[in-house]
């Protein structure tokens, strides 16, 4: 199939439409692709902004500025908002952006669906959100929506139900889309094992994506025939269960993880490289240690549920498995280090954000190492420890691995360079604020705060204080980065082709921006 | 200049050291006052270790690559890039290292499920957002909710500084308590949503979940106060319910068990006295402001769309029986509970009678304890 590429088309005008129109109707892999990249970068701002009003309630012991019900409303959207409409998006973004020149294919293989995988985002997302202004408030009952709480939600509980179907039909279509064009729309000579990293996780990614995203779309059709149609499958007392609504969301939430960060591994393993001036190591064991992520994400469910009473066999089971998540994940960590080790390294921005990357998400793994032992995650469990782990591993993990790959090719799309000064100075502000922001959370989570609470005991006050300072720095910068986005875009010094000196890969044989249809001819592959 | 510089240095220095000396804070796990927490503690510490090892190696070698392998230096890119030697080597090391620390870990979680030959047994119930403790074989129960002073400065606008009350956020109106050096089994189960017990200090926590029942266990060694908190998201005042046991000796326990069922005995014959309707508006208020407030607002008004409001709400001012049977059994698929279980006969007609003549409203009728007692 690979062979089989158009290049007699008949339609002569390879620009775009002009104006608005050109964005709703545009079938364009890189339009799309901006379209996924900016609306992610919009959903970061709305679900940071919320995060901005979690760390100003807990600055301070006492409840100063927002009832606790809206507390709960702030802590749930902001996940979902973060999860869902930024770092899914974004990743879908760059894939669109990405993956057909990565082939060396013209376009994505499904176009118009294409475009309908996106534009029901903001209609999602405006449903979701629309949910503040209902009677009763926005969900509160945390992003992992548990029953019997949830439940009890008011108004807003069936347009967030539904705002996730939106969200699920989005991402299946994206993922559709992503494994038919990667295997049908390779160039000739583009074998699986040749393909870039990058290209292999989002390849595994999509497959996680078409196996889990129907479990969660199962789930909260449940709950909302619990909640409208009188089933129980979730409620003791009609013979259903509320721990079953848990393995459900947890068979699709653990997979969901490694949605989160299976891309970003791809982003990191195409960066490093770049900037070290040398080739990946272990690309094969990097291939087989993705696969085994993904294969182990599906048997490791319960480790988020170690104290729900599970009987003493099951979580043996579920501490072991996790564990052994831990090889594969270092095998990554050992390649990556190994790929700089007697490099000629240069740091840029992008290597910058894929170096702290590598090291902010290792310290994220050494704590899910630590929640993996089951006697241990009976202290750690549902405290800021885990609070810590989880923004470890997403935000200087996943958000991390997005702005190195932003940095990366955003001279590649826009033609420009961006202002290299002001990339070094979001990198240094936004690493010391995060670390300022997240590392205390461990403390507080060791000495027992529970987290999803809006007060707290006075011996809590210090770390939550310094724990504030770093998030409204943290959050001031990435304003820093909207600007530095904005004026790139804008214009800025011409990049060249090549862009980086050490930048191997097709998508450095095209011109800087490339041409409307990326590959009309099939590039020749080495 | 200097010695402005040394003057500024130094005191940053001091506010460094007397904040850590004066610091109630913890940077990690407690011990705990059990064999298991101590376990877990030992546990924890372990895989610290072994994770700050193993970042020392690993981080130690970017660094040095780092600092070594760039360009500006002159380096020269090598083009090594496979080594099945190498793979081998990193994946079999940390095999190896999980499964010296899987042993340990699966000692201690077998012990943890072995809560056989328990010397006494408490059910605990999470309500949404208290908690009830009863004594299996004793005759014993009571509802354990946040106490007064955190729960007045707790409020949004108190002006009440937190760090002026004691406990703040940790302190209960009824302590659980439990006897030292016993195998104290518990149940847990929840009454509406799930919640989850957990004391620091005993080293667990484990989920109560409406309409089942998780067992866990303690020996605790020493007597003492243990703090802790709700640590599953149960709704609005999930923050605002912590637990608090009190572990006494033996012969103290005792004590404290004699005087719990006597006053149990005291509480049922105040309920067959009736009361005038000033003073089951009085008391009905403090149970108002203890169990109603959360949803049902300080002045009855209520959150639109998720809590109804009282004030002129068709039922507190309606038919009396059904506002009776509304409170005492609650309403199904809605975070309105059955008070019934959770409060006496007195706090049930006093509360009743102050909706109705409160809040806004005047219907001028009450009720006596003895009638709720009639429905039970």
């Amino acid at each position: 199939m690979a062979t089989v590429i158009d290049t007699h088309d008949d339609h002569h005008d390879h620009g775009p439409a002009k104006g608005l129109m050109r964005w709703v109707t545009t079938t364009n892999h890189k339009d799309i692709g901006t379209l996924y990249l900016i609306f992610a970068l919009i959903m970061f701002m709305v679900g940071g902004a919320m995060a901005m009003v979690i760390r100003l309630e807990l600055f301070q012991p006492g409840l100063q500025f927002v009832d606790p019900g809206f507390f709960n409303q702030m802590t749930t959207v902001h996940a979902l908002v973060m999860i869902f409409g930024g770092v899914m998006p974004a990743f879908v973004g760059l894939a669109n952006w990405m993956l057909p020149i990565m082939i060396g294919g013209p376009d994505m293989a499904l176009p118009r669906m294409n475009n309908w995988s996106f534009w029901i985002l903001p209609f999602a997302f405006a449903m979701l959100l629309s949910t503040f202004f209902m009677d009763g408030g926005a969900p509160a009952g945390g992003w992992t929506i548990y029953p019997p709480l949830v439940l009890q939600g008011g108004n807003g509980f069936p347009f967030m139900i539904f705002a996730i179907h939106m969200m699920g039909i989005s991402s299946v279509m994206g993922a559709i889309n992503v494994i038919v064009t990667i295997l049908n729309m390779r160039a000739p000579g583009m074998t699986l094992m040749k393909m870039p990293l990058f290209v292999w996780t989002w390849f595994i990614t999509a497959y996680l994506l078409i196996a889990v995203m129907p479990v969660l779309a199962g789930a909260v059709t449940m709950l909302l025939t619990d909640r409208f149609y009188d089933t129980t499958f979730f409620n003791a007392a009609g013979g259903g269960d509320p721990v079953l609504f848990q393995h459900i969301f947890w068979f699709f939430g653990h997979p969901e993880v490694y949605i989160l960060i299976l891309p970003a591994f791809g982003v990191v393993s195409e960066i490093i490289p770049t900037f070290a001036r040398k080739p990946l190591f272990g690309y094969s064991s990097m291939v087989y240690a993705t696969s085994s992520i993904a294969f182990l994400s599906f048997i490791v469910w319960a480790h988020h549920m170690f104290t729900v009473g599970l009987p003493l066999q099951g979580e043996l089971f579920f501490m072991y498995a996790t564990m052994l998540i831990a090889v594969p994940t270092g095998v990554k960590v050992f390649n990556w280090i190994s790929t700089m080790w007697k490099g000629s390294m240069t740091f840029e921005t992008p290597m910058l954000f894929a170096i702290g990357f590598v090291i902010m998400f290792t310290i994220g793994g050494f704590s899910g190492l630590m929640l993996a032992i089951a006697p241990a995650d009976f202290q750690y469990h549902d405290t800021y420890f885990v609070v810590a782990h989880f923004h470890y591993v997403l935000v200087t993990g996943a958000v991390y691995s997005i702005m190195a790959a932003a940095y990366y090719w955003l001279p590649k799309w826009t033609g420009h360079m961006y202002n290299e000064k002001h990339g070094q100075w979001h990198f240094w502000i936004s690493t010391v604020s995060v670390n300022v922001l997240f590392f205390p959370q461990h403390f507080l989570g060791l000495a027992g705060m529970p987290r999803r609470i809006p007060d707290y005991s006075v011996q809590f006050a210090e770390f939550n204080m310094w724990s504030s300072i770093g998030g409204f720095v943290f959050g001031l910068s990435q304003v820093f980065f909207c600007y530095i986005v904005y004026k790139t875009i804008k214009g800025g010094e011409k990049a060249t082709d090549q862009v980086w000196e050490g930048a191997v890969g097709l998508e450095w044989t095209l011109s800087s921006p490339p041409p409307y249809h990326s590959f009309t001819e099939a590039p020749e592959i080495k | 200049m200097i010695k402005l510089k040394q003057l500024f240095a130094s005191g940053a220095v001091l506010t460094f050291m007397s904040s850590v000396a004066h610091a109630d804070y913890a940077l990690n796990m407690p011990v705990g006052v059990t064999e298991t927490s101590r376990q877990i503690y030992d546990l924890h510490m372990l895989i610290l270790w072994v994770c700050v090892v193993i970042a020392v190696v690993v981080f130690g070698a970017m660094i040095y690559s780092m600092i070594y392998h760039r360009k500006s230096r002159g380096a020269v890119a090598a083009q090594f890039h496979e080594s099945m030697t190498a793979e081998l080597v990193w994946t079999i090391i940390p095999f190896v290292i999980l499964v010296v620390m899987a042993i340990p870990a699966t000692n201690v979680l077998i012990d943890m499920h072995d809560s056989s030959e328990a010397d006494m047994t408490i059910k605990v119930t999470g309500y949404q957002w208290k908690w009830r403790y009863e004594y299996i074989d004793e005759d014993v129960s009571f509802f354990s909710s946040l106490d007064a002073a955190s729960n007045a400065a707790r409020q949004v606008g108190s002006d009440i500084d937190p760090a002026t009350v004691e406990n703040y956020l940790l302190n209960v109106d009824h302590p659980l308590v439990i006897p030292v050096g016993k195998k104290v089994r518990f149940l847990l189960t929840a009454a509406d949503v799930i919640h989850s017990w957990w004391v620091p200090d005993f080293g667990w926590k484990k989920d109560a979940i409406p309409g089942f029942i998780n067992e866990a266990w303690v020996i605790v060694d020493e007597p003492g106060v243990y703090r802790g908190q709700c640590a599953e998201l149960c709704g609005r005042d999930h923050g605002f319910m912590p637990i608090v046991v009190e572990v006494k000796s033996e012969a103290d326990y005792a004590a404290w068990l004699v005087a719990q069922k006597a006053a149990a005995v005291a509480a049922k014959l105040a309920a067959i006295e009736d009361l005038h309707p000033r003073e089951l508006k009085r008391k009905g208020k403090k149970v108002y402001r203890a169990n109603c407030v959360a949803c049902h607002q300080k002045k009855g008004e209520g959150i639109a769309g998720v809590f109804p409001a009282i004030t002129d709400s068709p039922v507190a001012t309606g038919d009396i029986n059904s506002h009776i049977n509304l409170v005492m059994n609650g309403k199904a698929g809605t975070a309105m509970a059955a008070f019934k279980d959770q409060l006496s006969d007195v706090e049930l007609a006093a509360v009743i009678t102050y909706q109705r003549n409160s809040l806004g409203n005047k219907v001028g009728d009450a009720v006596q304890p003895a009638e709720i007692a009639a429905l039970r």
